[in-house]
């Protein structure tokens, strides 16, 4: 029977599977970070629960922490206290943790792949929708609710029905000043928000096969922008050079053996999937969205959308909310839109590679006079190797704030926010109304469109930015 | 976890595609660490003026509307973040079952954890129950789980899927862990495995 990559690891971490039952799937890494995880944590001690395998379990600290100077104390006593709950929790049930003065701190989905926590072949969960991006490394990742944290804590085990598999293959070679983040936002104005309900995404294709693993990571994090379970993309050489050497990979022959493990993973030739779509890579722009959820995008070339032009009324009404909240008139191009702000992190874009491709942009050149704009490292891990590299320096230097690692003005939990009505280029996952702050207007691009936005004041066509 | 069993309800509809749960609960009350509480924040941004008074434009705060249990929307309700505070948000206001062409995955999920019913209906059906809500005050539903219907005042019926687990733990307000939990001797066989 030939099968494809998802269902190979489904089928290897099946505890029960009868006709009959819903299905028990054994999950390999359970990240946890302080805001979805406390109640789950109670109500393992109301109904005097352990946690099953702790050390199947890893903790970070993220979407709270300020990043501005650790040395001071947190200002949010809301957020300190939640924080402050996650260490405790930790300590009573011996998790390790990685707090906010370790200095493996940072976004859970930026340290699991960079502590070689996540490996190809494994089911890995946690409270957090952008799961999905560990699948880059050819695992099964996935989001899931308290409710569920708690029941992984307690069991190790999730009770799950089998997704559809939907291949989305890219091939051809991607333009210059085209990314991986204009790949899946294109793949998310093609299917829309809910274009990938009920599946798991394999990303096949050359386009896909010559991403770097940081830029896989980027596509398989937005799978659940198009509502997808998960996202993933099979293993290869590069995955296994990216994993060699990290402190939980595996070490000598047992390396070696994994990666013969590894090799047996891919979808079989002559597996089908229960839905496709393929795209050409040379067909791809540079992507801005203009409304308020990530399938509300365009080419930077393009412009605002008339409602007038939406074929359905439900689409008709949700174009016009969007262009209110965001204060856009239809047929505005989209290089005309003038920014307030710029943000350059998220668990989508703040790894090595996305800081360089900014710096590269900003190097020499200054931030627009109207405009702050601000890098948030993913991990402290990625800021000791940007100030290494001297990165930190071109982005001061061209007048951006440098921060330290967290999920900041992605979801502006902590004090990183818009002001009401400020209108922002971001690197992140999500333009939802209010996202990044009250009232606060949020434009997705890639790193590269987000500095030469921060330098010029309003978007440009990274293509023909000089 | 409470069962559900049936439910008759005033219905509330709003006509919005693409619900996410940044909507539903606002990021700046996931900060709290207990269950509860959340149930004064649904839908906080489009429910409050920046006074902090309610919006009276918004659908939850007319009169009509008072006391409602089954809120109908637009595809793909609950879209976005996994925070399970977004049915906790639902449940403590009041909500015991929402209506919808299609919903997405987590969102789903976690409804049925929390014992609220995500029941989606084709958009032509959900169209018809959401105009019915718009043009009769008082429009009340029941909902039959075991029966796995939508049935209107005037006798009509529209059938909806479940998956007969989710059925199942519904209407016994079944505590999954407890569940998984019978099954520790497969668990320590597969982890010797």
């Amino acid at each position: 029977m030939k099968q494809t990559m998802y269902e190979k690891i489904w089928e290897a971490h099946l505890v029960r599977a009868s006709a009959d039952e819903v299905p028990i799937l054994y999950i390999d890494t359970h990240l946890v970070h302080e805001v979805t995880s406390p109640q789950a944590f109670e109500g393992l001690r109301l109904n005097n629960r352990k946690v099953r395998r702790p050390d199947l379990t890893f903790a970070t600290m993220d979407h709270n922490v300020p990043t501005t100077d650790r040395s001071l104390p947190i200002t949010d006593l809301i957020a300190a206290k939640q924080m402050e709950t996650l260490a405790q929790n930790c300590a009573e049930f011996d998790i390790p943790l990685y707090d906010i003065d370790s200095p493996e701190q940072g976004i859970v989905h930026v340290i699991g792949p960079e502590l070689g926590i996540t490996q190809p072949g494994t089911t890995i969960v946690c409270g957090d929708s952008h799961t999905s991006t560990h699948g880059a490394l050819g695992a099964l990742a996935f989001g899931i609710g308290t409710s569920e944290i708690e029941h992984v804590l307690a069991t190790q085990c999730l009770l799950q029905q089998k997704s559809e598999t939907f291949e989305i293959r890219i091939d051809g070679t991607l333009p210059y000043g085209v990314t991986a983040k204009d790949i899946i936002l294109s793949i998310i104005g093609h299917i829309g928000i809910d274009g990938g309900n009920g599946a798991v995404v394999e990303y096949t294709g050359t386009a896909i096969r010559a991403l770097n693993i940081e830029e896989r990571m980027t596509v398989c994090n937005m799978s659940i922008e198009a509502g997808a379970r998960a996202g993933m993309i099979a293993p290869d050489d590069a995955t296994y050079q990216y994993i060699a050497g990290r402190r939980f990979a595996p070490k000598d022959e047992d390396f070696d053996a994994a990666i013969e493990r590894w090799k047996q993973l891919p979808t079989d030739d002559g597996a089908t999937y229960d839905r496709t779509l393929q795209l050409d890579a040379a067909d791809i722009a540079p992507q801005v969205t203009w409304g308020t959820n990530p399938g509300m995008v365009t080419d930077v070339t393009s412009r605002v959308p008339d409602p007038a032009d939406m074929t359905t009324t439900d689409e008709k009404r949700a174009t016009e909310h969007a262009l209110e909240y965001m204060d856009l008139q239809p047929g505005t191009p989209i290089t005309d839109i003038p920014v307030d702000r710029v943000f350059i992190g998220s668990c989508t874009n703040s790894r090595i590679s996305d800081l360089r491709a900014a710096a590269e942009v900003a190097k020499g050149r200054k931030v627009a006079e109207n405009v702050s704009a601000m890098v948030v490292p993913g991990s402290q891990a990625v800021k000791r190797q940007a100030e290494a590299e001297g990165l930190d320096k071109v982005f001061r230097e061209a007048g951006f704030e440098w921060r330290e690692a967290g999920c900041s003005m992605c979801l502006g939990m902590n004090p990183d926010t818009l002001m009401p009505g400020q209108r922002c280029a971001s690197t992140s996952n999500r333009n939802f109304e209010g996202r990044q702050g009250k009232g606060g207007r949020t434009h997705l691009v890639s790193p590269q469109m987000a500095a030469a936005t921060a330098v010029t004041g309003h978007f440009v066509d990274i293509r023909k930015f000089q | 976890m409470e069962a559900f069993k049936e439910h008759v309800g005033l219905v509330v509809p709003l006509d919005r595609i693409n619900v996410d749960t940044d909507q539903i609960i606002p990021k700046q009350f996931l900060k709290r660490i207990e269950r509860t509480g959340f149930g004064e924040f649904l839908f906080n941004d489009w429910r409050y003026l920046e006074n902090g008074d309610p919006n009276p434009e918004f659908v939850l705060n007319h009169p009509r509307y008072a006391g409602a249990s089954i809120l109908i929307a637009g595809v793909n309700f609950g879209c976005g973040s996994s925070r399970e505070h977004a049915p906790w948000a639902l449940q403590q206001y009041g909500f015991k079952a929402i209506l919808a062409p299609s919903f997405a995955d987590i969102f789903r999920n976690n409804c049925y954890k929390n014992g609220i019913l995500p029941i989606a209906l084709p958009a032509d059906v959900i169209a018809s129950l959401s105009q019915a809500a718009h043009d009769t005050e008082g429009y009340q539903l029941m909902i039959d789980l075991e029966a796995q219907s939508v049935i209107c005042s005037d006798g009509t019926a529209h059938t909806f899927d479940i998956g007969d687990f989710e059925k199942y733990c519904l209407l016994n307000g079944l505590d999954e862990i407890g569940w998984t939990l019978q099954y520790e001797a497969d668990i320590a066989a597969f982890e010797n495995r």
